[in-house]
């Protein structure tokens, strides 16, 4: 093992300007896959759910998911983007043993939305706008096990074993355009950025956009370039990236490590990298084949989409309110600052002080349990506040029911003003 | 017409995991410059007035309810396979990656 040349972090950002761009993958919530009606459901045993299109058999003709498509759209509104008039399929051609059609149905030259942003709220409230490339339809491709090599990697193996029940899964790339002018921030932006993105697509009920279950993955290309320049460096791939803090870990790694490598003189390979969770360092991976070595060319099994006007519209009239939107309303109904709302999200405890205003109680009272009493509980026994088994009805009730004094410590959060007599819980 | 390139071979080949012998190359080569002049001729019967197309019918929005159908059985998917083990294919070594 070679141990890679890091420059500190400080010294990089005195010499360098980062410019990322983040690729998002989220596995849509539908009940059967992007191109055949096989099953989605996790947990099935290997190769129960294919059939002759999702397996690439000869013959096989592919038909869209309708609901499919209606999520890219209602993804592609949220995130500000137009929606195509007229768009098709294409197919990415490479050969390799996870797609067994020796393809992945994506979207090339004419995705179905592009042109949005996000804007995106930091820890201390600034709000940076993230710049939307495109939003594209594409399938998930099977999975692999890895027999033979010492820890499951390819690495080393003798051969491959192949499971198709995840090939087909509906997939929306979410591709940024470069993000510049973050500077020592863009770490954060990054991490600022899937997060609100996570917020967005679990807002529209597309997707639990689980990171943890693979529903949701990160991709981070990242360069450098001198202060003062204007053209972009050669830019690593970092692939994969499972968790909010690995993303800005494996941004921020990347900053020290290019910087290391032009410092001492040397250049960037244009590379995929794979991010290590366990200390949060990168390692060297493939070769980026170029985007011509996969001969894009439009789907000949798949007629063109053209969403109509009406339904679009109709989709936009249907969209929530987006998270940032409904947090900045409840902060301000809730009489709360910056930062405690800051500490209320990071407590997951948005929804539960929602539902228990609504079954009742006063916001004040609301935010004082589930920010006191129940996260301390919660903390100590290592669960979210939501696997507590308490309901927010159960909290309303007890916040709005008259006690008798007491002196307690649990019964602190319940001194609240009571404004409501005992109102019944929804 | 520009010709084939043995070197183009070559470098399709790595893209499709093949390896193919020096004799090979060149063979494929005249192969494939026959096959991409054959199907060239298709540009020189278009006119101008003919677009090019995807699909031969002028068809959209073909598209499915979100409804599960029934899916093969495991052994019907694996029935086709030259091997398999734990229910899965298997498939050699895969070089040139990580
Ligand atoms: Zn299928």
């Amino acid at each position: 093992m070679t141990v890679t040349e890091l420059l500190s972090y400080e010294a990089a950002l005195a010499s360098f300007d980062p410019v990322m761009g983040l690729e998002v993958h989220v596995e849509l919530g539908t009940k059967t896959k992007m191109f055949c009606g096989c099953s989605t459901e996790l947990g099935a045993e290997p190769n129960a759910q294919t059939c002759p299109t999702c397996l690439g058999l000869p013959g096989a003709l592919p038909v869209v998911n309708e609901i499919g498509v209606e999520s890219a759209i209602k993804i592609g509104l949220a995130l500000h983007c137009e929606i195509a008039e007229w768009c098709r399929f294409a197919r990415k051609n490479y050969f390799y043993p996870d797609m067994p059609k020796n393809f992945q149905t994506s979207q090339y030259d004419e995705p179905i939305a592009f042109n949005g942003y996000l804007d995106v709220q930091l820890e201390d409230g600034e709000v940076f706008r993230v710049e939307i490339e495109r939003a594209h339809m594409e399938e998930d491709t099977g999975k692999s096990t890895h027999i033979g090599g010492a820890t499951g990697r390819i690495h080393g193996a003798s051969h491959s074993l192949l499971d198709y029940n995840r090939a087909g899964i509906p997939l929306i790339e979410i591709v940024t355009k470069p993000i510049e002018g973050a500077g020592e921030r863009a770490p954060e932006v990054a991490k600022a950025y899937v997060a609100e993105l996570r917020e967005l697509i679990r807002a529209l009920g597309v997707s639990e956009a689980r990171m943890d279950k693979g529903q949701m993955r990160c991709d981070v290309n990242l360069s450098l370039r001198p202060h003062g320049t204007k053209t972009f460096g050669t830019r690593s791939e970092t692939k994969n990236v499972n968790s909010l803090r690995s993303v800005e870990r494996a941004a921020r790694f990347e900053i020290q490590r290019h910087a290391a490598v032009l410092e001492s003189g040397g250049t960037i390979v244009q590379e995929t990298r794979h991010f290590h969770e366990d200390d949060g360092s990168t390692t060297s991976g493939r070769i980026k084949d170029n985007a011509e070595d996969y001969r894009y060319f439009p789907e000949p099994d798949l007629v063109p989409i053209a969403p109509a006007r009406a339904w679009v519209e109709e989709l936009r009239q249907g969209l929530p309110e987006l998270p940032r939107v409904r947090r900045n309303r409840l902060r301000e109904e809730w009489g709360v600052s910056e930062q405690e709302m800051q500490s209320i999200l990071n407590a997951g405890a948005v929804d539960p002080i929602v539902a228990t205003i609504e079954a009742g109680a006063d916001a004040a009272s609301a935010r004082k349990w589930w920010m006191g009493e129940l996260a301390r509980n919660a903390n100590e026994k290592g669960v979210s506040l939501e696997e507590l088994p308490i309901t927010p009805a159960d909290v309303a009730r007890v916040s709005t029911t008259s006690w008798p004094a007491r002196s307690s410590r649990a019964s602190s959060p319940a001194r609240a003003p009571r404004t409501r007599s005992s109102r019944s819980a929804v | 017409m520009p010709g084939i390139t043995r070197e183009e071979v070559a470098h399709l080949a790595r893209l499709a995991r093949l390896e193919l012998a020096e004799e090979e190359l060149d063979h494929f080569a005249g192969q494939l410059d026959d096959i991409i002049g054959a199907v060239a001729r298709v540009s020189e019967v278009a006119e101008q007035d003919v677009p090019p197309t995807s699909h031969p019918l002028p068809l959209t929005n073909v598209m499915r309810a979100d409804e599960v159908r029934p899916s093969l059985t495991p052994a019907q998917a694996l029935s086709g396979a030259p091997a398999q083990e734990q229910q899965r294919f298997k498939v050699p070594q895969i070089l040139g990656e990580d």
